[in-house]
């Protein structure tokens, strides 16, 4: 099989798997006050300091979570929720047009249920927020707004945004600025501190360690109101037993990605180069979206005129190639991307797109079984596109 | 071959993909996703278009070890099969969304885009037998018998359509399902029409069409006897819910006989004026061999479920005519009339064509 769709999930790695069972194996709740209770204590405690280290944060600003989603959701909301208790005119949230949709929905929901405004940055047709937007929507709205929110890189098209100029944008107006940088830890250098961002979401599964796992680093002084209610377990800002083995094994993983992070994209961008290469000289037609410079070093995504994304999907899945449409939703329907509409593309455009990600365990035999089989699926792909649905 | 199991959350599309994965056949299972908002239809509904049918079709593609794929028709099922249901009842027939469907959908839309995409065939889980002579027959278990509503494929389409359950009772179908750990094997039948959830097509049509008072017609006297609300609510042998102010003279219960759009009036009368012994259909289409030259003697079905009459049926260009040999009730506009040669191996379906009104 060749795996191409590592900003789904990429394989953990050994190190953060063998950290995992060898921890999940000893008994020991870290907030029980005895022997057992305090090594699992000690675990997560040097996991956080780990995790704080190569990320450029304090340990005290690691706030272990359940993951991706949960950390978007308790900065959004937990942000958002806390601004406007402290001053009851910051109500407006800004975010960019093309966020997951752990932003994106969390963002609505605030809209929908508790009164807040919403305000959206629109993109360039590479996927790119410019700065000056962003000065713009603050000079307009800037005493309103409770919390921005971009994030670093994008995960359907790989576009990384110049969160540094973003953050210092919304510090000069005392904004709070959170960034999902789900995508970006492991593939591109990210700084908590250096960024000048108030909360920063990164999760395990996508860096080589567990689902399920994941960190919020928020700054000390940013305040956040709680998603979760229990023990407190976090900064009482997150409750609920912690996770000590998939904690353990998340540090590992970061730990790992962050280290070999520029080796490695060294590597996987050279790979991917290859890759774009080849499928334009097989498809010479294509379109490669996004930005060709500041993306991610593992994202090709292309737009293949007169195809459907979820027939070509299809197609090279039965070739045991494994790639992606971008989103899909609940029932399996693929949608067309918000993401690549927020880019500019139509319709057609936005459902013929597929993406395909290089991880750490990619190779140069994923790329060649990529184009021995994309030719004929595009062919297909085109000739049954004369039966596609209307719209 | 490779073949493209249509698979709709139910135990006869599972069981019949697992049959196809016995026979030797490369199969990808498909949903259908019908509903243009799936999150609607969650509760109440008994159709094949929520996320749980859905998901049911993912887990039995699961255990039965097979690729799964939804594929989104709601925009193409709503235009071909919901629109033309409204736009049917509107001009007084009463359509048959499942032959449609069948039609429009799943042997057509479903069926072009999978030969498309490299497939050789459609399986799905109609009670219908489908053998190598290329005969569509009735299934062996006639109380689920489905060869009415396929009887509108062409030739084409039946060459490139496979039946699985078609020799198989339902009982014998869910305790396939059971032994082979399918959890749909005690899945509720679907009944009704799949895109209205609660069963009440006449709230339906009334949400669509809106109020159309119009008058309830005696066809013996003449006389105005009621109104109604809008004349696309009723169907032809229709005998409950008529709301007629005053009983007819004779005093025996009275029938819908025929809707006329134009004047908006529905016409009752009594029981044996609903018995119709001459059809007249259009746009026939003959699989059981050879269009026949001439009259031939044959058996006729008129709806769903309904009753057969030995019938002469002949074809005229583009129209049907049948003469019954034993008058049969409750005649619709716009649903099919099926042309059956009777046969110990199952019935065989000759044609179809729709009813004129």
């Amino acid at each position: 099989m060749a795996y191409l769709d590592h900003a789904a999930t990429t394989p953990m790695l050994d190190e953060a798997l063998e950290a995992y069972v060898a921890t999940a194996r000893e008994v020991g709740n870290a907030s029980s006050l005895h022997a057992a209770g305090r090594k699992a204590r000690r675990r997560v405690e040097e996991s956080r300091e780990r995790v704080a280290a190569v990320l450029g944060a304090r340990p005290s600003e690691v706030i272990f979570t359940g993951g991706g989603t949960e950390s978007d959701n308790l900065a959004v909301k937990g942000i958002f929720w806390a601004r406007r208790a402290s001053v009851d005119r910051h109500r407006r949230v800004v975010s960019s047009a093309v966020e997951h949709h752990a932003v994106l929905d969390a963002v609505d929901w605030l809209g929908e249920h508790e009164g807040a405004e919403v305000g959206s940055l629109p993109v360039d047709p590479a996927g790119r927020v410019d700065p000056a937007v962003l000065r713009a929507e603050l000079e307009a709205h800037g005493d309103r707004v409770a919390l921005v929110t971009a994030m670093w890189a994008n995960n359907e098209v790989g576009t990384v945004q110049p969160i540094g100029e973003l953050a210092a944008a919304a510090a000069e107006y005392g904004v709070p600025f959170h960034t999902d940088a789900i995508q970006a830890v492991g593939q591109v250098p990210v700084d908590f501190a250096a960024s000048g961002v108030s909360a920063l979401t990164v999760t395990g599964h996508k860096l080589g360690g567990p689902v399920g796992v994941g960190a919020l680093l928020l700054g000390r002084d940013v305040a956040a109101t709680p998603v979760l209610h229990g023990g407190g377990q976090e900064r009482d800002v997150r409750s609920g037993t912690l996770d000590t083995a998939g904690i353990v094994a998340f540090a590992v993983a970061v730990e790992a990605a962050v280290k070999s992070q520029q080796e490695y994209a060294a590597r996987i961008a050279a790979l991917r180069d290859d890759l774009v290469e080849r499928v334009r000289r097989a498809v010479p037609d294509v379109v490669y979206n996004g930005d060709p410079v500041n993306r991610l070093p593992g994202n090709a995504h292309f737009s293949f005129p007169g195809c459907e994304g979820d027939a070509l999907l299809l197609l090279l899945d039965a070739q045991g190639i494994a790639c992606s449409t971008g989103s899909a939703c609940s029932a399996g329907v693929a949608q067309p991307s918000h993401v690549l509409l927020a880019l500019g593309a139509d319709d057609d455009r936005a459902r013929s797109s597929l993406r395909f990600t290089l991880g750490h365990t990619s190779s140069r035999d994923d790329v060649d079984a990529l184009i021995a089989a994309l030719p004929g699926a595009v062919e297909r792909a085109r000739r049954a596109a004369a039966y596609r649905t209307p719209r | 071959m490779r073949v493209l199991a249509a698979m709709s959350g139910g135990v006869d599309s599972a069981v019949a993909a697992a049959r196809a994965v016995d026979a030797g056949h490369d199969v990808t299972g498909v949903h259908l996703a019908l509903s243009r908002n799936p999150k609607t239809y969650r509760t109440g509904a008994r159709g094949c278009c929520t996320l749980e049918d859905s998901r049911d079709a993912r887990r039995a593609a699961d255990v039965i070890g097979i690729p799964f794929y939804v594929w989104d028709m709601a925009d193409r099922f709503h235009e071909d099969v919901v629109d033309d249901f409204v736009a049917e009842y509107a001009a007084g027939r009463t359509p048959n969304p499942c032959l449609r469907c069948n039609e429009k959908i799943k042997f057509a839309a479903v069926l072009d885009r999978a030969i498309a995409l490299g497939f050789d065939a459609v399986v799905t889980g109609h009670h219908a037998r489908l053998g190598a002579d290329g005969l569509l027959r009735r299934s062996a278990d006639l109380a689920k018998d489905q060869s009415y509503v396929l009887a509108v494929l062409t030739r084409e389409q039946l060459d490139r359509s496979i039946f699985p359950l078609g020799d198989s009772t339902k009982a014998e179908v869910r305790a396939e399902a059971a032994r082979r750990g399918l959890a749909v094997a005690e899945k509720p039948d679907s009944h009704d029409i799949c895109f209205i959830a609660d069963g009440d097509t006449r709230g339906f049509l009334a949400q669509r069409l809106g109020e159309q008072p119009g008058d309830v017609v005696d066809a013996t006297s003449g006389a105005v006897v009621g109104t109604h609300a809008g004349a696309y609510a009723y169907t032809v042998g229709q005998r409950r819910g008529l709301h007629l102010d005053r009983p007819a003279p004779d005093g025996r219960p009275r029938y819908v006989l025929s809707i006329t759009p134009k004047t908006n009036t529905v016409t009752v009368g009594p029981a044996e004026a609903l018995e119709v012994s001459q059809v007249r259909a259009e746009r026939p289409v003959w699989t059981g061999g050879p269009r026949p030259d001439g009259p031939i003697e044959c058996e006729v079905q008129l709806r769903a479920h309904g009753d057969v009459s030995p019938a002469t049926v002949a074809l005229d260009g583009d129209t049907l005519h049948a003469e019954l040999r034993r008058p049969l009730r409750g005649v619709a506009a716009g649903q099919a009339v099926v042309a059956y040669r009777p046969d110990p191996a199952g019935d065989i379906v000759l044609g179809s064509a729709t009813i004129a009104g």
